[in-house]
Formats: structure tokens, C-alpha cells, sequence
């Protein structure tokens, strides 16, 4: 139990899949531009990303039974294509409320490399079914974290400072970030995952 | 005279487009998880940058050749897997041939199938032009990337290690920064970057 605990925490803040390891740059940047649209695709990260995780789970069991592992790569992404769509259709009839509150970044969300690259980890890491999801639910709320601080930051910088005009948009973006990953540096040591 | 007709043929256009004018990390802002989590030595830099090439060009080649027969609802399934087919064979070829580089990379040669790069060329230009321009166009790409994947691992690499494709460069004495080795100066220095290229095209961004 503590061990889970320790990877949760883990890869919030000292292993976090966006500032530590880089993973969804492009929607962190493109939607950061709005607090309320940076915690919609938030949450839908967190959503598709502990979920798929779970499922590639045992299909990765699967093919290493059949000794197929090269082509884990492959089946993986054709499973997150097809949750995503199915969570999609899902959360459309049954749900609705909540659908309307992801709205369009659902389908967005087959291109963040968080989805996939949450996969190929536990499959390096060689994590047990408890492992994964304590990493994956972790891994996605850290990048929940980024991207709503990032937004925060730029909501209040778009109103209230003069940046320089080659800088603006997506330049002062990187570096916002580079210093918000300069102060998630300091949670090095605190848990080994 | 030939120079000057050859600055208005598609052919020019369409490779000034993808290395410089809209240079798809430095204008377009895409595909930069790889070009920074891995730009901290040239020489996976440089591994990276030709494996995505291949990538984007023998993908919108495929896609291209299939574009007509490709039924509009499912596409975006199958560019991934076409994708997926070609990233696989990158990772099978540099694990057996480069076992040291692949091991560095680790999980981000798999990643190259979610780089928005390739999936972008192939929506916005492989499926609408023939073959021949495909081709010029993902090479295009491919070495706007690479250009300048190796040109941030250069300095990333000068400044964290002192040394440049292990050659030593800097003085002896010189003290090593370790942020440029971790993912802060991997953002700080593409967000320079991005800064000086702007002002240097005077290619600024338009605020909505």
C-alpha cells in the first residue's frame, strides 16, 4: 500500500510526466491560453489516461503470451483510438452533462503522447496491474497540474505585462514552463518510482 | 537566370515552406516533446531527427498513394496505423544496429507515432497532392526538424557536459551546468529559440 502511495505521489511532483519527461507539449501549449479550457482537457486526460492505461494492461499480458511484444506499439494505439471513441459514444448517451463539459478535447486526446507514452512506461518498468494504476491516475493528475498553473500564469501575463513582441504567444510560453519545471526539480528524492 | 525561375517553381516554395518559413517546430510549435526531452546530446539528436524523417516521408508517401481510396471517417485510424507501421520498423532497426542509442531514447522512438508532426503532414498536405510533392515536402519537414533538434542539443550539450559529440570544446575549469541537462533548460532554450528566429523573420505571432 505505502509502495502505491509512493508512486502516486511520485509522479506528481517528482517524476511529473510533463515537466520531468516532456510528454504532451502540444496540447499543453495550444490550450493553455484559458483557465477554463486548460481544466476541461485536464480532466479529460486524467479520465482517458488511467482508464486506457487499465486496459492496455492486460493486453500487453496478452501479447506476451503469444510472444508478439514487437508490435505492442501498434496494438496500443489502435486501443486508445478505440477507447477514446468509445468513451466518446459512451459519455454521449448516457452521460451527457459530462460530455458537454469535455466538448471537443475528447477526440483530441488520441494525439497526447501522456496516453501512450503512461503505456510504454509501465510496460519498461515492468509495473504490476496496482502499479500501473497508481501511476497512470498519478501521472495524469500531475499533468492536470501543469497545464492548469500554466494557464493561471498566462491568463494573468496576457492582461498585465509587456512582453516583447517575438516573444509573445508561444515563446514566453517555454518559458514559463522552464521555470515551473526549475521549481518541480526541487521534489527531486522525494519518492523513488 | 535559372536561379531566379527556379525561386517560383512549387518545388522551391514547397521546401522553403518546411525548413524555414513554416518550420514545424520553431513557427508551427509541434512535435516538441521529442525535441526536448531527448536534445540533451547531439548524437541522439541527430538519431532522432533521421528516424522521424524517415518516418514522415515514407508515411506520406503511403498516404498519398492511398489517398483516394482512404474513406474520410476513418482516416485519421488509418494514418495511424500506417504511422505506427513505420515508427515500429525505426525501433526495430535501431535496436538491432544502435543498442546504446535506443536505449537512451527509451520510450520516445515509440513516441514518434503521436509526434504531430507526421500526423500533420499527412492530414494538411498528404492527402491533397500527388506523390512527387509529397515527397519534397516530408523531407522538407524532416530536416527542419533535425536542423533544429541538432542545433538545441549543440548548445544543450556545450553548456551541460563541455563537450559536443563527446569531443571536449569548452575550456578546461569550465563548470558544468546541470540544469541544461534536465528539462528546464531543454524549455528555456527552445523558448530563446523561438524569440530570436521571430525577430530575426520578423514573423510575429498574431494575438487573437
Amino acid at each position: 500500500m505505502l509502495e502505491l502511495l509512493e508512486i502516486f505521489f511520485g509522479s506528481i511532483l517528482d517524476h511529473n510526466i510533463a515537466l520531468a519527461y516532456i510528454l504532451g507539449m502540444c496540447p499543453l501549449i495550444a490550450i493553455s491560453t484559458s483557465l477554463r479550457n486548460a481544466k476541461g482537457m485536464g480532466l479529460a486526460v486524467i479520465f482517458v489516461v488511467t482508464i486506457t492505461a487499465m486496459i492496455n494492461y492486460p493486453i500487453y499480458l496478452l501479447l506476451q503470451q503469444t510472444e508478439t511484444t514487437q508490435l505492442h506499439l501498434l496494438v496500443f494505439i489502435i486501443t486508445i483510438a478505440a477507447t477514446v471513441q468509445f468513451l466518446e459514444m459512451f459519455l454521449e448517451k448516457f452521460i451527457p452533462k459530462m460530455y458537454n463539459a469535455f466538448g471537443i478535447f475528447l477526440p483530441l486526446i488520441t494525439v497526447n503522447c501522456v496516453v501512450l507514452g503512461v503505456s510504454l512506461f509501465f510496460v519498461n518498468r515492468q509495473y504490476t496491474f496496482l502499479e500501473t494504476t497508481a501511476f497512470s491516475f498519478g501521472s495524469a493528475v500531475g499533468w492536470f497540474l501543469a497545464i492548469v498553473l500554466l494557464a493561471a500564469v498566462r491568463e494573468k501575463m496576457a492582461k498585465n505585462s509587456d512582453i516583447p513582441k517575438g516573444l509573445a504567444g508561444k515563446g514566453i510560453a517555454f518559458i514559463i514552463l522552464g521555470i515551473l519545471s526549475l521549481a518541480f526539480v526541487g521534489f527531486t528524492g522525494l519518492a523513488s518510482i | 537566370m535559372k536561379l531566379i525561375r527556379l525561386k517560383y517553381t512549387k518545388w522551391f516554395n514547397i521546401s522553403r515552406d518546411g525548413i524555414s518559413k513554416n518550420n514545424p517546430i520553431l513557427i508551427g510549435v509541434l512535435g516538441i516533446c521529442s525535441a526536448l526531452a531527448i536534445t540533451n546530446r547531439v548524437d541522439n539528436a541527430i538519431a532522432m531527427g533521421i528516424g522521424v524523417t524517415f518516418v514522415i516521408i515514407a508515411s506520406s508517401l503511403v498516404v498519398s498513394l492511398i489517398r483516394d481510396f482512404i474513406p474520410s471517417r476513418v482516416r485519421m485510424v488509418t494514418y495511424m496505423v500506417i504511422i505506427s507501421t513505420f515508427v515500429i520498423s525505426v525501433q526495430m532497426f535501431m535496436e538491432g544496429f544502435f543498442p546504446q542509442i535506443a536505449e537512451e531514447l527509451g520510450a520516445y522512438v515509440g513516441l514518434i507515432i503521436t509526434n504531430c508532426i507526421v500526423m500533420g503532414r499527412a492530414e494538411a498536405f498528404a492527402s491533397k497532392n500527388p506523390i512527387k510533392y509529397t515527397f519534397v515536402d516530408g523531407l522538407a519537414n524532416g530536416l527542419g526538424y533535425l536542423f533544429v533538434l541538432v542545433s538545441i542539443a549543440v548548445v544543450r550539450e556545450a553548456l551541460a557536459f563541455g563537450t559536443i559529440l563527446d569531443m571536449r570544446v569548452m575550456p578546461n575549469g569550465w563548470v558544468n551546468w546541470t540544469v541544461m541537462a534536465i528539462a528546464p533548460g531543454g524549455f528555456f532554450i527552445l523558448g530563446l529559440y523561438i524569440w530570436f528566429m521571430r525577430e530575426l523573420s520578423k514573423n510575429y505571432e498574431v494575438q487573437s
